[in-house]
């Protein structure tokens, strides 16, 4: 490293103009003072971080920190209120695990998948087998079905933190299914993780031959542990429970089999059951939300998200006087199926007291509906103890005051 | 090409059809042996066709109960925490060390404790011999994952203590919310979860 300075001497001296690129307290021609970063620069050479000045990180949900008093990491949310885009970092990816779990190290030279059960050919694959196989990379949001809003929260990343949006690399499953030969008879896969509980959850065969993936990598690098490396499933817009970490085993069956997390989502109702598995059109406010404060009246870009496990983003509207009319916002990244899409509204803030809200539709023309319209299609009171059936997909309200502040509009 | 021929025709392409679609196009991976499969393959199904020879009563599991740690975090009456609630005691609330849990994924901290919420008892079974104990999963013998499930169903008012739990009497226990339960819709590409939903 020493041998080095002399080198790095040399070149600040030679290049007055470069100066201000290179790390080394230096004044600007505009007057802005630049730091030195606090890490060795061979480090950040080899693995790039972001600034020390940018500071938005996840949280673990209240109702049960992580890591709790056994040391498990359970639900951690995803600091919406600071996202652009449509791709979240993967280190602010939200994590959940199946009742807790303990993040493991997984050696990938040591991991295997197997498919069995109801196929003419069980098969084991390695890691470097299923990276010799054609792959995929699609864009997928994945969302917990315990991502609702409460009265009592503060902000959209508390609001809305378990739902986050990858760029998913891995085999289509419907490929392995197909090399393994999958019976007339068979109607459902059981898909586990490899991890200490080892998770599993029933999932329709149907959906296994459309459109799941055997991933391996996210946003360009190999899978985070949190997110279960080396190999995870992507179940494109069911809920997260489904999207199977540290990937072992996929058992093809003939049956619902009531594994334990397929039984904590268990209901009488039939239709509470239709939707508590597949994420409804579903859109969120991140700018401004809950905590955020307005300067003072003037131009505003409103901007959020809207996703759908039924496929892509058609449209989204905004209100800006608590429902009463809606306007169209702008799709501002493209529109794609069970994916983050992001949108964008010009507005001007009067100054005075107002609730914004947004809704999209999806592909299916289906409709994000608004806390009234769940209320009545229950028949149950309007009131905080609404308590959304299945996935709650509702309109989300934010009440600006007339001094700038941002509020929880259920509040 | 007389009739008779190009149905023989037709009948040979289908053949040859049937056969390519049905054969692996990549070729990789292994088979994997038998004893790999069955080592691996502990998914329960409510049949219970996957489950182990041995047995276990209450009497057995209540001693298991402490011997393994399970009174540990889950409280000597199966209900204090501050691991979820296993045995649920009428007019008693959860364990006050976690109040404002609403639901632990899924719900077993409140009166829906998993002995009286699963619809089939090989759920216990199943989860236990996967998931339990803590720190040491993996470890319970059939004969111990028998006698726990078989405690739990008892302290639960579902079985009576002396009964023994084996493959084939625990998939026949009648569980309190048995009917208690709708299957998840059929999925099809494109359709909505729930049809005239607002």
């Amino acid at each position: 490293m020493d041998s080095k300075k002399p080198n790095r001497r040399r070149f600040l001296k030679g290049g007055a103009a470069f100066a201000g690129l290179a790390a080394g307290d230096a004044r600007l021609a505009k007057g802005q003072t630049v730091g030195t970063p606090p890490k060795k620069i061979d480090e950040l050479i080899a693995y790039g971080e972001r600034s020390r000045f940018v500071t938005s990180v996840r949280i673990p949900v209240a109702e049960r920190h992580s890591p709790d008093e056994f040391g498990l990491t359970f639900h951690v949310l995803t600091p919406l209120q600071d996202s652009v885009g449509i791709i979240t970092p993967s280190s602010l990816h939200y994590t959940a695990t199946h009742r807790g779990a303990f993040v493991p190290d997984i050696d990938p030279r040591e991991h295997r998948f197997m498919i069995h059960g109801m196929v003419d050919r069980p098969l084991i694959f390695t890691m470097e087998d299923l990276k010799r196989l054609p792959y995929v990379s699609r864009i997928h949001f994945i969302e917990c079905l315990g991502n609702r809003a409460r009265p009592t929260h503060k902000t959209v990343q508390e609001t809305h933190g378990l739902t986050s949006c990858a760029e998913w690399t891995g085999v289509p499953l419907s490929l392995l299914l197909k090399e393994a030969g999958v019976q007339n008879s068979a109607s459902w896969i059981v898909a586990e993780g490899a991890e200490e509980v080892k998770g599993a959850s029933s999932i329709p065969l149907a959906k296994a031959l459309d459109d799941c993936i055997v991933c391996y990598a996210q946003n360009g690098e190999p899978l985070r542990p949190q997110q279960g490396f080396p190999l995870r499933l992507m179940v494109p817009g069911f809920e997260g429970i489904y999207q199977i970490k540290y990937l072992r085993r996929i058992k093809v069956v003939d049956r619902y089999y009531m594994t334990y997390d397929d039984y904590g989502h268990i209901n009488p109702d039939p239709k509470v059951a239709a939707l508590t598995h597949i994420i409804g059109p579903k859109s969120v406010i991140t700018f401004p939300s809950g905590g955020h404060q307005l300067s003072g009246p003037g131009f505003y870009e409103v901007t959020g998200l809207a996703w759908s496990g039924a496929g892509a983003i058609r449209g989204v509207e905004i209100s800006t006087d608590g429902g009463l009319s809606w306007k169209n916002a702008e799709l501002r990244s493209p529109a794609y199926p069970m994916a983050h899409a992001r949108f964008g509204y010009h507005w001007d803030w009067d100054g005075k007291e107002c609730m914004l809200m947004s809704r999209c539709t999806d592909e299916l023309g289906t409709v994000q509906p608004t806390r009234a319209e769940v209320a009545k299609y229950w028949n149950q009171p309007l009131d905080a103890n609404l308590r959304i059936q299945g996935a709650d997909n509702s309109v989300m309200p934010w009440k600006v005051a007339s001094d700038g502040s941002v509020h929880n509009g259920l509040a | 090409m007389g009739l008779p021929r190009l149905l023989l025709v037709t009948a040979v392409l289908g053949i040859c059809q049937t056969a390519w679609t049905q054969s692996p196009t990549y070729g990789v991976g292994r088979t994997p042996s038998a004893e790999e499969i069955r080592a691996w393959d502990i998914a329960i199904s409510p049949t219970g066709k996957e489950l182990p020879t041995g047995q276990g009563t209450a009497k057995e599991g209540a001693v298991l109960f402490v011997q393994k740690g399970c009174s540990g975090c889950h409280g000597a009456t199966g209900s204090e925490g501050p691991a979820p609630t296993l045995i649920s005691r009428k007019g008693v609330k959860p364990a006050a060390s976690m109040p404002s849990m609403p639901c632990l994924a899924p719900c077993v901290n409140d009166a829906n404790t998993m002995g009286v919420h699963s619809p089939f008892a090989t759920t216990i079974w199943d989860y236990i011999n996967r998931g339990m104990p803590l720190g040491e999963e993996g470890t319970l013998t059939p004969n111990e994952v028998y006698s726990l499930t078989a405690f739990l169903l008892y302290k639960n008012d579902i079985i009576k203590e002396d009964e023994v739990m084996n493959a084939q009497s625990l998939p026949k226990v009648k569980m309190p919310n048995h009917d208690g339960f709708a299957l998840p819709p059929e999925w099809k590409h494109g359709t909505p979860r729930l049809q005239g939903y607002p």
